[in-house]
């Protein structure tokens, strides 16, 4: 870091700076900072959303800890990321990888990102059309196949990796494509150096790629572990937490007590909780990645 | 700086005008004798054309009173209204629902309509009997009747004519939760494997199934309007102590959990879909596929069922008659005025206009729904008689005498609805007995109303 003294030319920039960045600043104050303080203050009262919210300390936090349909929707969310997450970076990992050495086409670049381009609630509704027990193509595919047609989405076993699949389909061109970027930063010489040492396609990727794409990965990791965790849209327009809850997402279930039994101090509650949550998940993730540095000396 | 400035210029003109609005706001709130447009809200599309002719008529007899229609799908409907109650900008007149109603009236959304209806002496026993009381706490009214609907079977003629079966073997059939009665006979006639063997053919494969005898409906809350509700009040269920506003739920019945687990038991034997191989597209999509014989449904969905473009042929039947005869869910539809409306007097006009012949004979001719008004129900069936629909089953199921029982009406109807709909789900998925689950919800239902 640069921490000389700054010559007086360049705090006539920094006023210009924050100029800049008024409008953001304005926006962020009004969508983000204004509603977080407010849902704070809620997390802390008895409010119906149709009366005005009465204060009733931290009654909602000790409900909020011995109730398990909240911790249920904690651990459905978190299996829903572990599974979402593990395989869209996994398979995004290797399409970048094939993208970065085999073709460079634009083509195909812009055709993985197809899938992240439709709006998530038409992804959801396209899925539950094709997965459909009776009337979907890929049962009908299945059974013409021999196999037993399943409804994906109401099945215990099967709807919560169903979703998550759903949301990898969807996600996994757009990571890609971020990794591709990644990768390109990576210098052509190691590569020759790799090429002249001997060193096989796998064993670049592992010794060469890999580590030099650790900074861009571990920022990668991080932000769609956390849209993630905001998964909702395609829950809601599937199978609404179901079947008996084994879809219900944190999300969802805050959705469901504030607007569908009035329950907005209680939701804002777990809002809360749920901010404490993954800010502490994003701490430990970034210092054990160390996304700050680089590699790459 | 000048850009600084002006910015801030831009953004004290944005506060004014919002401060100016806010103001005029106020104004209006001394309704005056000036033109007034109020909002009204409704959810079934199909019914807009009919609520647009009501309105030109209203306005026509009250010049000074306009209606802006708006209409939303269902869900989005009360996603809509809870919002905008919330902020204090809800429609001035929405259309309102039993399992909606109760959560606005405890928290004093809705304006109690009685003086109104007694100072203008609305004539209460013109509605089909039971409807107008459906909106009555504490003395105290929160809507006008508009319209009703009853249940019945609905079945596949094709199937029935196919497996020989006469439409009037379905008149009278009788059923009970332990053996399923001549009712799980036909079923199981109806439902036809690969191969072509029926339910009741000892060759019968049940792991594959072509069409299935019944579609049940699985989803279907605390109610069970669309299948599990009829069939337990015909066994001699009810949902509470006394309903509307009862502080005791039933279901712990055995009643009840004899009908789940009937449910479940034609699930095993393979004449209805397993609740994990079930279409999540309705039942409808499934019997338009033609891979279902029967089903229950709505007077609602009656036009969707005789539609010309439909591919399958439908006829309608009366729903079984159990151990304590048939039972038929009734549901009706009220007009609700928002409790914050700035023009209380011109809400009530239109309110009342709404549950007046004039305007149900008008929402008769378009036979889509049966209005609350019985002269006008009656105009109703004419209309679907003369359009080639026979959909009399629905009108005599809710004139007949005790034939008919209202869904549960309390507090919490949300929570509730979640808590019993896993309860019985988890039963058709083999987690539990019917018993077990339900005892268990019954006390955490019992438990959300204390």
């Amino acid at each position: 870091m640069d921490s000389r003294p700054r010559p007086p030319a360049q705090r006539g920039a920094a006023r210009a700076a924050w100029l800049f960045l008024l409008p953001v600043l304005v926006g962020f104050g009004l969508f983000y900072l204004y509603p977080a303080a407010r849902g704070l203050w809620w997390s802390f009262t008895d409010y119906s959303l149709l009366a005005e919210p009465e204060f009733t300390g931290t009654q909602n936090y000790a409900e909020l800890v011995g109730d398990a349909q909240f911790w249920n929707a904690l651990k459905v969310t978190a299996l829903y990321v572990v599974l979402n997450i593990g395989s869209q970076t996994l398979l995004a990992l290797v399409l970048a990888a094939l993208m970065h050495r085999l073709t460079r086409s634009v083509m195909v670049r812009a055709m993985l990102l197809v899938p992240w381009l439709v709006p998530n609630v038409t992804v959801g509704l396209l899925w539950l059309w094709l997965l459909d027990a009776d009337l979907g193509f890929v049962n009908h595919l299945i059974s013409s196949l021999g196999g037993e047609s399943t409804a994906y989405f109401a099945s215990p076993t099967w709807a919560l990796p169903t979703v998550a699949l759903v949301n990898t389909w969807a996600y996994t061109g757009y990571t890609a494509l971020l990794l591709y970027a990644g990768m390109l930063q990576t210098p052509g010489y190691l590569y020759e150096s790799a090429a002249i040492d001997g060193a096989g396609e796998t064993r670049t990727f592992f010794t060469v790629t890999l580590p030099l794409l650790r900074p861009v990965l571990a920022l990668v990791l991080v932000t769609s572990m956390i849209g993630s965790f905001q998964i909702f849209d395609t829950v809601a327009v599937t199978t609404e937490g179901g079947p008996v809850n084994v879809t219900k997402v944190i999300y969802f279930y805050i959705y469901q007590k504030a607007f569908h039994q009035f329950e907005m101090g209680y939701a804002a509650a777990a809002g809360v909780a749920l901010v404490a949550i993954l800010g502490a998940l994003v701490y430990v993730q970034l210092r054990l990645l160390k996304a700050s540095s680089s590699d790459l000396g | 700086m000048r850009v600084f400035r002006l910015g801030a210029t831009a953004l004290t003109i944005v506060m004014v005008s919002a401060t100016l609005t806010a103001c005029a706001g106020n104004e209006e709130e001394t309704s005056g004798p000036g033109p007034v447009t109020l909002t009204y809200a409704l959810w079934a599309d199909n019914q807009l054309p009919a609520y647009k002719q009501c309105a030109d008529a209203f306005t026509r007899k009250n010049p000074n009173i306009a209606i802006n229609i708006t209409q939303a799908a269902w869900d989005q409907y009360w996603q809509n209204l809870t919002t905008q109650i919330a902020s204090g900008e809800a429609p001035d007149v929405f259309t309102d629902h039993v399992a909606y109603y109760p959560q606005f009236v405890v928290r004093n959304q809705i304006l109690d309509i009685q003086p109104y209806v007694e100072r203008d002496k609305v004539d209460l026993a013109q509605y089909q009997s039971g409807l107008a009381d459906l909106w009555m706490r504490d003395g105290k009214r929160y809507g006008l009747p508009k319209d009703w609907d009853t249940m019945a079977i609905v079945y596949n003629q094709d199937i029935l004519s196919k497996a020989k079966v006469k439409p009037a073997e379905l008149q009278d059939i009788s059923w009970n939760p332990e053996d399923g009665g001549d009712f799980e006979k036909l079923i199981a006639r109806l439902t036809l494997d690969e191969q072509g063997h029926n339910g009741l053919d000892p060759a019968f494969d049940k792991s594959k199934i072509k069409v299935y005898g019944f579609l049940p409906e699985m989803n279907d809350g605390a109610h069970g309007q669309n299948g599990w509700g009829n069939f337990a009040h015909s066994a001699g269920f009810s949902y509470l102590d006394k309903n509307p506003w009862g502080s005791h739920y039933n279901y712990d019945d055995p009643r009840l959990a004899a009908t789940v687990d009937w449910y479940g038991r034609l699930v095993d034997k393979g004449y209805a879909p397993k609740f994990d191989k079930q279409s999540t597209l309705g039942r409808d999509a499934v019997m338009e596929a033609g891979k279902g014989a029967m089903t229950i449904t709505g007077s609602w969905m009656v036009t969707v069922y005789t539609d010309q473009k439909a591919k399958q042929k439908y006829a309608f039947a009366p729903l079984p008659v159990g151990p304590q005869g048939r039972k038929s869910a009734i549901n009706g539809l009220s007009d609700a005025i928002y409790a914050g409306t700035e023009h209380k007097n011109e809400a009530w006009q239109w309110v009342k206009f709404l549950a007046s012949t004039e305007c149900q004979d008008l929402v008769a001719q378009n036979a889509v729904v049966f209005p609350a008004i019985k002269t006008s129900s009656d105009k109703a069936l004419a209309a679907h008689q003369a359009a080639g629909r026979d959909v009399h089953v629905f009108v005599d199921e809710a004139k007949a005498a005790n034939g008919t029982f209202i869904l549960p009406m309390t507090d919490k109807a949300n929570e509730i609805g979640e808590i019993v709909q896993n309860a019985m789900q988890s039963v058709w998925l083999d987690q539990t007995d019917a018993k077990t689950a339900l005892s268990a919800a019954n006390k955490q239902v019992n438990g959300l109303l204390s």
